[in-house]
């Protein structure tokens, strides 16, 4: 079971990990600024996601395992807001040079 | 060479990077902004006298570690200091110059 | 713990790497950005070097707020085109000065005596009688105690002299630019919903620091990051600087802590010496207040000096 339990983590964190790889080549190759947030999103909202998916069985108890998912909610929640009014300058500027 | 000497080494190499923005930044903003890196270099240095402490139970000597987080408040404080100083430059540039007051 | 090697790696080749980049970029707003990660860099230093309490401080207050205020300064000043950058020799020399400098603390750091001069054995034995858990602490609040009242009496300073900024007819007025309430309502509703979240962690850092970490300027930090959000999106605006209240909330942590100072002379053994039955709930007191001042002067150092006249 606690075998399972690792693979499990291993195999979230990795993918959490991609995501963030890919969210990082997207922040530095994509073109424009509302290419570049799609990217980020993908590494604030999955990426984190599942790294906080595959650390859950290892946190001590359901407090820390609470804890884990308030810091993905915020990030969630910062994320979101801040991608809203960084789109809407950039809509507002046009094309970025 | 413990992690606390290479740690040590990293603080050296910040206070030497943030020394050549602050003298060689041609905007007073960069500067201060290049002074806030040296800062985090020299409390760099402080942690690693702390980690190196490390005793009777405790992850590092408390000592320096207090010292540290006091410093981090003052450089805030100094920081917002020039900044607000900055601003109030860029205003007083803008500001028409009032006449001359009259020698009582 | 095999895998930590790994970390340490990471963090010994990005932080340059990010500094660098702050250094080099060419535009103001990345160098910036590159300077918030660089602090929240270093708060995993910290925690690498077992200083969990400091790593908090420079998430807060070095990456976040300091941030904060370097971002709203770079969206109102003006940078005129740099005069001719300085020729090669000019900075050539800086280079070789500034690797000089690295080199000699290098030299220091790698010649530090084995074994370390430590206050651990001492700070560990002098806690109990604190009766806080926390030895970072109980080296604030007991220990050295009067570095964190000149500390405190710091931040009323630089208030004081950035209000002191203010234009003559400004006197009075309400700090800092005026925030319109923002438009779009994705920041307003940011700043409507993580309010509360981060108004009760911050209250809970403030009071757990006394035995894990945490402690007075990362609570108040927290808690001036709050109300410094709901100001940058429109929804309060901040008193005048010549309101009462204000003034008293600035000052009380300070002037608590000092009264408690020279009340040691009364009940205990001497300036800033605390009764030994009342230890930790006096230590508790100064630090409720202290993290309330702090808050305070932290938003107040961010918001600025009165750009206007006070209207009502």
């Amino acid at each position: 079971m606690s075998v399972m339990l690792d693979l499990f983590s291993v195999l979230a964190v990795l993918g959490g990990c991609f995501f963030f790889v890919a969210g990082t080549l997207g922040l530095l190759r994509f073109p424009d600024t509302l290419s570049r947030l799609h990217a980020l999103t993908k590494a604030d909202n999955l990426g984190l996601g599942l790294i906080v998916l595959g650390l859950l069985p290892r946190a001590g108890s359901v407090l820390g395992g609470l804890k884990l998912v308030l810091a993905w909610a915020l990030v969630l929640l910062a994320g979101a807001a801040v991608s809203q009014v960084i789109a809407r300058l950039a809509g507002r500027e046009g094309p970025a040079p | 060479m413990s992690i606390a000497s290479a740690y040590g080494l990293l603080g050296a190499v910040l206070v030497g990077l943030g020394l050549y923005g602050v003298v060689l930044q041609a905007e007073p903003l960069r500067r201060i902004l290049a002074f806030n890196l040296l800062g985090g270099g020299i409390f760099l240095l402080f942690g690693v006298m702390a980690r190196r402490g490390a005793g009777a139970g405790f992850s590092g000597d408390p000592v320096p570690q207090a010292i540290v987080i006091t410093g981090i408040v003052v450089a805030f404080a100094a920081t917002a200091l020039a900044v607000h100083l900055l601003l109030r430059l860029q205003a007083a540039r803008d500001e028409p110059v009032p006449p001359e007051e009259p020698r009582a | 713990m095999s895998g930590a090697w790994l970390l340490d790696g990471v963090l010994l080749l990005a932080v340059p790497a990010i500094a660098l980049a702050s250094l080099l970029s060419r535009r103001v707003l990345p160098a910036l950005a590159a300077f918030v990660a660089y602090g929240l860099l270093l708060a995993l230093v910290w925690m690498r070097l077992g200083a969990p309490d400091v790593a908090l401080t420079e998430a807060a207050v070095g990456g976040g707020v300091t941030g904060v205020l370097l971002i709203g300064a770079a969206a109102r000043l003006l940078m005129p085109a740099a005069a001719a950058p300085p020729g090669w020799p000019l900075r050539l020399l800086t280079a070789l000065l500034c690797l000089g400098v690295t080199a000699g603390l290098a030299v220091a750091v790698l010649a530090l005596p084995e074994p370390a001069p430590t206050l651990a054995p001492q700070a560990a034995e002098q806690l109990a009688a604190t009766q806080l858990g926390n030895p970072v602490a109980g080296v604030l609040l007991a220990f050295r105690a009067i570095d964190t009242l000149l500390e405190a009496v710091v931040l009323v300073i630089a208030v004081i002299g950035i209000w002191g900024m203010a234009p003559d007819g400004a006197w009075g007025g309400r700090p800092g630019p005026v925030q319109p309430r923002l438009a779009d309502g994705s920041v307003a509703l940011l700043a409507m919903l993580l309010p509360p979240v981060g108004i009760v962690f911050g209250i809970y850092l403030a009071w757990v620091g006394a035995d894990a970490p945490g402690g007075a300027f990362q609570g108040g930090s927290i808690l001036a990051a709050m109300w410094i959000l709901a100001w940058l999106a429109g929804l309060v605006r901040p008193p005048r600087i010549d309101s009462l209240a204000l003034r008293l909330l600035v000052v009380a942590g300070p002037a608590l802590f000092m009264l408690v100072g020279l009340a040691g002379f009364v009940v205990a053994d001497g300036f800033m010496a605390y009764p030994a039955a009342w230890t930790k709930p006096v230590i508790l007191l100064v630090e409720a207040a202290l993290t309330l001042s702090i808050a305070v002067a932290l938003c107040l150092l961010v918001a600025g000096w009165p750009m206007r006249r006070a209207r009502a």
